[in-house]
């Protein structure tokens, strides 16, 4: 028998709460939060419970949503598991100020360079990483440029010189 | 004369160390990419490993998020750029299944020929390239020919080679030439007899097999640790193909077996992608056969609101018109929503994550590329081999670094 997400959702709550909550299903994908300062329980039980058995970790990545006050960063873990092929997607909010989320390294050794490139990119400071440090920035960088507040430059501006590259001039 | 101070200057511990340590890359010939590890190296030995990424990081996530959708192509053709209609039609199958777009059939089995051409062209360098790093350069320039051939009817299909920006959300820009197909059916034709011959060269090769079997091998379960995804996943014994577990482009179709290796090594990993090489010729037979049946003039599917006209049609007629200043003014309503769509890139699942508010370009797009999330495992992989085998051993995983660095 295959694993369908009223299942998982109803094991999720019977075992936490509320904890987890906000359970949609985009595109048919589970889509649910979880506490921040459960995050990790709540993928070790995932990992471990042997009905759900999620057991590969797809990605890690975050998103920057300035507007939500105290919780502007969402983590976003995409879970697999391969046995009933069933993917689910949890997300954890922190805030801006002090993103704190428990690492996952110790579940997953791919979380390792996933969680140092959302680092890197949002500043997402993942207690208990073994190595965290930027990877595809360099060290010396001192802001997180995924972030919102980093707009991409104008491509209609007209005040710079582009002559010696080859664009623009009076050509 | 020198200056004294410079003698005397030397990291503390230095002069007891035992071991040497060695900067293989970012530019080392044998690193086909820019690819840097620290090794720590006793004799020849590896005692252990640290790897740099992000020399050629540009920043692809960032500017995505200022473009519309049908200009996010040209960047996934920079990915995995050995296989670059792969990552664009995993691009446009994600947005197709954003805006909820049901593309005919025979738009499907047009791409699943392309995707499959580019795996073959994908794994056969990197099979190739296996060979050269073993010593034998006569695979390498053999099979080059039949990626040039793929490169035509890439050239005969999209205009471009290398970075293709294939297709279009919704289908294809053009039917398929007839010398397209020609050169299809030459491809079907004489490659299965050159593949016969290059396994013949390294496959039973004694010095092959010494120089790869028990190099840089992994357990399934560590793999899967890793996230090792596609054939590097599947030597280590993990039947998990993206193609059979969540079918897209109707490969639900198409009769095809997942090769699996066991031990996971060098050699397991050159064995799997050969196989794949005969599945995917069979896939494309297959696929080819199928099209006799359909009309063969449907090239896209019709979503106007998306698709853009034919340029001849914009400037005489009213709708093409309006669609095509809608669509490139950015005036489409784009539904939003978040969705995360994965295809089987030649080197594992690539995924795209992509978050919609509405607006003309996406509020965040996230690739998921393979190799960054198997290359962490190189260091585990090398240690205690030789340098000759972390040479190896690099190139049997396949690594491209613009993926790697997005």
């Amino acid at each position: 028998m295959s694993l369908t997400n009223e299942r998982i959702q109803q094991r999720l709550t019977e075992k936490f709460g509320d904890v987890v909550t906000g359970f949609e299903e985009p595109y048919g994908m589970l889509t649910f939060t979880a506490q921040r300062d459960s995050n990790l329980k709540v993928m070790q039980f995932l990992f471990d419970d042997e009905e759900l058995r999620f057991q590969f970790l797809t990605d890690i990545t975050a998103v920057h949503y300035p507007e939500r006050k105290n919780e502007e960063l969402a983590v976003i873990y995409h879970l697999h598991n391969f046995v009933d092929n069933v993917r689910i997607r949890m997300k954890v909010f922190a805030p801006v100020a002090a993103p704190k989320v428990f690492t996952a390294t110790s579940l997953f050794l791919s979380a390792n360079w996933m969680e140092r490139e959302t680092y890197d990119f949002f500043g997402v400071d993942f207690v208990g990483h073994p190595n965290l440090k930027r990877i595809l920035n360099v060290e010396e960088m001192t802001y997180f440029p995924m972030r919102k507040e980093f707009p991409l430059e104008d491509s209609m501006r007209t005040d710079k010189d582009d002559e010696m590259f080859g664009r623009g001039g009076n050509i | 004369m020198l200056d004294q101070k410079q003698h005397v200057n030397l990291p503390q511990g230095s002069i007891e160390k035992t071991t040497t340590t060695l900067n293989l890359g970012p530019t080392h010939p044998a690193t086909h990419g820019v690819f840097q590890n620290i090794l720590e190296i006793d004799g020849e030995r590896i005692v252990s490993a640290e790897s740099t990424v992000g020399y050629i990081h540009r920043a692809f996530e960032k500017i995505a998020e200022r473009r519309p959708y049908y200009q996010i192509t040209p960047l996934t053709d920079r990915l995995n750029y050995c296989s670059s209609p792969i990552n664009n039609m995993g691009w446009h199958l994600t947005v197709e299944k954003l805006l909820g777009i049901e593309v005919p059939k025979r738009v499907d089995y047009l791409r699943v020929i392309i995707m499959e051409l580019a795996r073959i062209a994908d794994h056969l360098i990197c099979n190739a390239v296996m060979g050269v790093d073993t010593g034998a350069l006569t695979g390498f320039v053999y099979l080059m020919t039949y990626r040039e051939l793929i490169y035509e009817i890439y050239e005969e299909i999209c205009g471009s080679r290398l970075t293709t920006n294939i297709g279009r959300v919704g289908g294809f820009e053009r039917n398929f030439t007839p010398a397209a197909w020609q050169k299809i059916h030459r491809f079907l034709d004489e490659y299965p007899k050159a593949l016969k011959e290059f396994e013949t060269l390294l496959t039973r090769n004694r010095i092959f097999i010494e120089r790869t079997q028990g190099v840089g091998g992994i357990d399934a379960k560590r793999a899967m640790s890793y996230g090792f995804t596609g054939p590097n996943l599947r030597a280590a014994g993990v039947d998990y193909d993206v193609r059979v577990a969540s079918p897209y482009s109707s490969y639900q179709d198409f009769d095809f077996t997942v090769p699996i290796g066991s031990t996971g090594d060098c050699y397991d990993r050159y064995l799997v992608r050969n196989a794949e090489m005969w599945e995917s010729i069979s896939i494309i037979r297959q696929a080819v056969e199928k099209l006799k049946d359909l009309p063969d003039d449907v090239y896209h599917a019709k979503v106007p609101e998306f698709y853009l006209p034919p340029k001849q049609d914009v400037y005489t007629k009213m709708e093409a018109l309006i669609y095509h200043f809608k669509i490139v003014m950015g005036e489409t309503d784009i539904v939003p929503g978040e969705v995360y769509n994965s295809v089987e890139g030649a080197n594992g699942e690539l995924g795209f994550y992509l978050i919609s508010d509405g607006g003309r370009s996406p509020y965040r797009l996230h690739f998921r590329r393979p190799c960054f999330i198997y290359y962490q495992a190189y260091a585990e992989l090398v240690q205690g081999a030789m340098i000759s085998d972390a040479i190896i051993c690099m190139s049997s995983l396949n690594l491209i670094a613009g993926e790697l660095d997005a």
